[in-house]
């Protein structure tokens, strides 16, 4: 906003009690210990952009017509422009109310209790959900030395979104590095006292847990909207420019929108890459006003540090995509895996390949034809 | 103005690459090269971007 010209008010709301921060390192280095929580706040929380910030406060309505935001307490902010950034909450399982020892990640508060526990706990961590949040924490608690069991439901890690071929890859790399994991399983029950002991498992294993973190996905936050009239499905929904209604734009894992790189598919994006990139593009489509914004149209792109491999996304997979392995292989942990639907080349997916991953996402963004990439990479490996 | 890489964060992820593949280049071996420390002033926009992208905020400007 400040660096599009805008003078007037900026007022931040936010229900954690922090300045705004880096999510990433949460299930990486700040687990780990290796860094101090000061080291994540994000670089424009120090820099002079007059901002006024309302923290510790959370949105609980919203007066569409009447260009208001209501917020817990009874207090009201009058707006010109709003920018819906509420984000996503985890997803639960059912776990017995007030049982110690059970976790989500989201927040640098979830992360601070997660680590101070696995700091008094030499125990076994039992991770539920092997999506990015879930391995992440299992590498981490694996390489601070934990027994670590990690269950998803699953046949494979990411299944549904990379495929079962590269999803075994997952499942082997978290295997070599002494991860017990089960796959194609859910959990039926968690058992304990006034602390976790154990998590039964739907095939009828019972495996013992000192520590619980439950990484089985997160739902966007929009409760708050509910009866705004503002349309809400799995998220607000915007137009391609990313506005919600006049005056109202959403950006970050709370927005869907119809993305023209995809044809229009409507999506809605969880990655940190996106959050920066749909707030800027948000921020400009408010303050063009009437004249309109531009089309969001991003190739999608993400990243994942588990142990020493580093696992990168470009564009957006679905269930049913041919795959393909165009370069590298599995076997060696370094490869990329082009998707491909209706043609078109939808996604690239690479293990320790940025560039690669880099070069693709690119060409996505311009239309990449399926048969001229699986040509072009046939002809580079031999 | 003066591109500063610190290589000690740097992961290689390459958005840099993507962003200016003029001065930023993730060649084979996975290593961040810079091949312009010294951009023109034309290109701060896309460096500023470059320093805000960066997962490992491991960029920096200096003038």
């Amino acid at each position: 906003m400040r660096e599009e010209g805008f003078t007037g008010r900026v007022v931040l709301v936010g229900d954690e009690p922090h300045r705004p921060y880096d999510r990433p390192p949460l299930s990486k280095q700040v687990l780990a210990g290796a860094w101090s929580p000061d080291r994540i706040e994000l670089p424009a929380v120090a820099a002079d952009l007059d901002l006024e910030w309302r923290l510790g406060t959370r949105a609980s309505g919203l007066d569409l017509g009447g260009r208001r935001v209501l917020l817990d307490g009874g207090a009201e902010l009058a707006y010109d422009g709003l920018v819906i950034a509420t984000g996503a909450t985890p997803r639960l399982v059912p776990v017995p109310d007030g049982m110690a020892g059970i976790h989500v990640l989201r927040t640098l508060d979830d992360c601070l209790a997660l680590r101070a526990e696995l700091d008094a706990t030499p125990g076994r961590v039992v991770v539920v959900g092997a999506g990015f949040i879930g391995a992440e924490v299992a590498a981490t608690c694996r390489e601070r030395g934990h027994e670590v069991t990690m269950i998803e439901a699953l046949p494979a890690p990411l299944a549904r979104v990379l495929g079962g071929e590269i999803g075994a890859t997952f499942a082997e790399l978290h295997r070599d590095h002494g991860v017990d994991v089960r796959l194609g399983v859910g959990v039926s029950e968690v058992h304990g006292g006034a602390r976790v002991e154990q998590v039964h498992l739907d095939d009828g294993s019972v495996i013992t847990a000192d520590v619980v973190v439950i990484g089985v996905g997160v739902r966007p936050v929009t409760d708050w909207l509910e009866g705004s009239g503002l349309v809400l499905d799995d998220g607000v929904v915007c137009d391609e420019t990313c506005l919600a209604a006049p005056g109202v734009v959403a950006a970050g894992d709370v927005a869907r929108w119809p993305n023209p790189t995809f044809g229009g598919q409507v999506m809605r994006v969880e990655h940190w890459d996106n959050a920066l990139d749909q707030g800027a593009h948000a921020a400009r489509t408010l303050l063009a006003g009437e004249a309109g914004g531009t089309p969001y149209a991003p190739v999608p792109w993400f990243w994942s540090d588990q142990y020493d491999r580093k696992l990168q996304l470009a564009g957006r997979p679905g269930p049913g995509d041919e795959m393909r392995i165009v370069e590298g292989s599995l076997e060696e942990r370094r490869f990329v895996g082009l998707f491909g639907r209706s043609g078109k080349v939808v996604a690239a997916f690479g293990m320790n390949r940025p560039a690669p991953i880099m070069r693709y996402r690119a060409r996505i963004a311009g239309g990449l034809d399926w048969e001229t990439a699986i040509a072009e990479a046939d002809a580079a490996a031999t | 103005m003066k591109i500063v890489v610190d290589f000690d964060l740097c992961e290689s992820n390459a958005v840099c690459m993507n962003i200016a593949p003029e001065v930023f280049e993730v060649r084979d071996d996975d290593f961040l090269y810079v091949l312009n420390e010294n951009p023109p002033e034309d290109m701060r926009p896309k460096m500023e971007e470059a320093v805000r992208r960066c997962p490992k905020q491991a960029i920096a400007i200096e003038d």
